[in-house]
């Protein structure tokens, strides 16, 4: 396994020794949480609470506004004194409902269920649905939409990516060290519900010490097949993953179940274990807080919820050099202008990045050709021609040169030696033009 | 809540990037010449030095004067215009006049390469046409070779013949003849003592600098190895008079500026394929004119000629070969 790497590809500083060896503590609980009612694609929740009503932790706030849609649950107990519209970390604005935390912890009932492997997938399934567990690794693509693939795809495999391939991450590393167990119980949960017997857990190779921890729990478990993967970015990227342990190539426009796999975060396998054990929503989730920015980089164990700000004070704050706050990794992390922002089901890592570390948006010269996006890219484009089309308005170009296979890694603006931005010019050409 | 000093810079993903720019790449590259220069210096003189001083004076003053006049940003820190002076003034023979590295840094420079919009954009490998502009208004000049001394007294040095131009007009017999032996005469070529362009005699000195650009990965073995290997086979081929198969290939990629053309023209960045199946059929390209000019064409060299007319399909190339895309079954 992994013979089969993707081409293309860059190895950017991981950084990640700022945070790798700091164990998951629990976040100090916030006075309040704002808990947007769209925290994943597809459809918003609609608010199923109201003004100054009492509401426990777990308690669904918020439920799914369609089959593509996750419910959203109070990650503290409290009083709802608002509902309304908040800034969310991408700079859009998100209906949102706010509690305020009577610090007492109190939980909903929630469903236990000790013998959790024994109930039928259908059950396991509704469990996920209830919890509103979404992909964790930034995306936050709904997991139950990707448990109920259509009859004539079938699945075979399950592969969750431990590859966590965003510099400066190290949220899933220490998941991986400290509950191994727990991950690979979700990973049987998620094979029994798709009635596969193949999983695989991809991880990249600069973490020999997850790899190991892994690779012990999943000893004498049949079917499970932990991998090391080379270290190269985007290892973790949906495609790639599945190109390095399968073999498979996902075609243009397809998904990864038109070659028979799903793909999971580690975050997200544990919290479908704890969904199916405990009944437990998905209330909370482990987020790095690093960058040379921050005095004290940590791996939080965060309420949904939570204000970027409350973490970033809880580790130590910010530094004067810090110069940019970034809602998950580096390379496809979103820049935040402002700290009040919630951490929801699809944040990583907040990263401070001080000058040095950042990439100047505002200087860039012209394309000269040197060829290092088109090594670089991993979906085998030209993101050069890309580029070039979109500065010049030939959006029509740019879609002849396979525009919308671009899922966005960043590797070309990374390697590029005129600072281009041609992620941005990608983007603004995608929104130019009809797929 | 204030925790930031000053406001947060937002602009769009990675927020990371590689620590390499074009400048770097541009003044790498220049240095990777540098052993090519001592060695220009040692042979050749002082001479050497003012010609390929006064070529990238020339340019970097082109550049700033054409910028200023025409109010854009003055980009010649960016080394891109040092770097054509310099490879100009190594593709000059040795004893020109000053004001031939002034006219053919002008054309490099600026109807080369900022008339078409400047770094990037220009379609021609911008040395290359400036000489190619002093070879075809200045071709007495631009062919009289001094022979090489090491006694740095170059000025009033003896003319002579290139090995290529001997090649063409007697022979490669006499060619051999001249220079003692067969071996003698490859460990001449190799260390550069010859008669030819300034920068493009001491293959063994420009081969340091190439291993230095491919080492960094500032170019790849696409265009060079192409390049070299379809010449070596011509040669091979049909580089004998009357005989097939019987060509010295070894004489062919060490004289005149196969080596200087395959490692640091062809392979520039802006006038060359950037996709890498492209770049094999540009060198090839490159190599079958190269050869074809030596042998059947006018000239004795051809490397110029060659490059200059696989850059104009550079562009046709890179839209021939593009990249496969990921997932797509090959036809």
């Amino acid at each position: 396994m992994g013979s089969a790497l993707f081409r293309g590809g860059i190895h950017p500083p991981d950084k990640k020794e700022l945070s790798a060896d700091k164990p998951i503590t629990e976040a100090r609980p916030p006075q309040r949480v704002v808990i947007p009612l769209s925290q994943h694609l597809g459809a918003p929740c609609k608010s199923i609470v109201a003004i100054d009503q009492k509401v426990k932790k777990g308690e669904m706030v918020g439920e799914a506004g369609g089959f593509v849609s996750a419910p959203v649950h109070a990650s503290v107990s409290g009083k709802v004194i608002a509902i309304g519209e908040f800034p969310n970390a991408m700079g859009r604005i998100i209906m949102s409902v706010v509690i305020e935390n009577d610090m007492k912890e109190e939980w909903a009932i929630l469903r236990d269920s000790p013998d959790y492997m024994k109930l039928p997938p259908d059950e396991l399934k509704e469990k996920i649905k209830e919890a509103g567990i979404v992909g964790m690794g930034g995306a936050a693509f709904p997991t139950l939409v990707k448990l109920s693939p259509p009859k004539e795809k079938p699945i075979d495999t399950v592969i969750l990516n431990g590859s966590e391939c965003e510099p400066y991450l190290t949220g899933d590393y220490r998941l991986m060290l400290e509950k191994p167990v727990e991950i690979l119980e979700g990973l049987k949960i998620l094979m029994k519900v798709l009635g596969v017997t193949r999983g695989f857990v991809g991880i990249e190779d600069n973490k020999p010490l997850a790899v190991k921890a892994m690779k012990e729990a999943a000893e004498g478990q049949a079917g499970i097949e932990v991998c090391g993967l080379p270290t190269k970015y985007p290892q973790g990227a949906e495609k790639m993953l599945i190109k390095s342990i399968t073999g498979r190539e996902v075609p243009p426009k397809a998904l990864p179940m038109d070659v028979r796999v799903v793909v999971q975060n580690i975050g997200t396998s544990f919290a479908v274990y704890e969904a199916a054990r405990y009944g437990k929503p998905l209330i909370d989730r482990v987020v790095t807080v690093t960058g040379d920015g921050v005095r004290e980089p940590k791996n939080l164990l965060v309420k949904i919820g939570t204000l970027v700000s409350h973490l970033i004070e809880e580790c130590g704050g910010l530094k004067d050099e810090a110069l940019k706050v970034i809602s998950g990794g580096p390379m496809m992390g979103f820049a935040i202008s402002a700290l009040d922002v919630p951490v929801t089901k699809g944040t990583s890592g907040i990263v401070a990045l001080t000058e040095g570390e950042i990439a100047h948006a505002g200087d860039f010269s012209p394309c000269i050709r040197c060829g290092r996006c088109i090594d670089a890219c991993p979906m085998g484009l030209m993101p050069s021609m890309l580029s070039v089309y979109a500065e010049k308005g030939f959006y029509e170009g740019a879609k002849e040169y396979n525009l919308f296979d671009c899922f966005e890694c960043g590797s070309c603006a990374f390697v590029c030696p005129s600072k281009r931005p041609i992620v941005q010019l990608i983007r603004v050409a995608k929104s130019q033009v009809k797929p | 809540m204030e925790i930031t000093k000053r406001p947060l810079i937002v602009s769009v993903s990675p927020h990371i990037k590689s620590e390499e720019t074009t400048s770097r790449i541009m003044w790498s590259v220049s240095a990777s010449l540098l052993p090519a220069m001592v060695m220009s210096a040692y042979f050749f003189g002082p001479r050497a030095l003012f010609t390929v001083g006064l070529c990238i004076a020339a340019s970097v003053l082109s550049e700033y004067l054409f910028q200023t006049a025409l109010k854009k940003k003055i980009t010649v820190n960016d080394g891109s215009a040092f770097l054509t002076g310099l490879l100009l003034g190594m593709n000059l023979p040795p004893s020109v006049p000053f004001y031939i590295p002034v006219i053919g840094s002008f054309v490099a420079v600026i109807i080369t390469k900022q008339i078409f919009g400047g770094l990037g954009f220009n379609i021609f490998n911008p040395a290359l046409i400036g000489r190619a502009f002093l070879l075809i208004s200045f071709p007495r000049l631009m062919t009289i070779w001094t022979e090489p001394s090491a006694a740095f007294i170059a000025l009033d040095a003896r003319t002579t013949a290139t090995p290529l131009g001997i090649l063409k007009e007697e022979g490669q017999a006499r060619l051999i003849e001249l220079f003692g032996d067969k071996l003698h005469l490859y460990a001449q070529l190799l260390i550069g003592h010859r008669a030819g362009s300034l920068g493009e005699t001491s293959a063994i000195a420009l081969l340091i600098g190439a291993a230095f650009l491919l080492y960094r990965g500032y170019i790849t073995w696409h265009i060079p190895l192409s390049f070299l290997g379809t010449s070596a086979l011509i040669a091979w081929v049909f580089g004998a008079q009357g005989a097939l198969f019987a060509g010295d290939p070894v004489l062919h990629l060490l004289s005149g500026g196969m080596i200087l053309g395959a490692f640091f023209m062809a392979t520039d960045y802006v006038t060359s394929p950037s996709v890498k199946n492209g770049q094999i059929i540009f060198g090839i390209g490159c190599g079958f004119l190269t050869m074809l000019i030596r042998l059947k064409g006018g000239f004795p060299e051809g490397v110029m000629f060659a490059i200059l007319i696989m850059n104009c399909f550079a562009p046709l190339i890179d839209r021939g070969f593009k990249s496969k895309i990921f997932g797509l079954k090959k036809k």
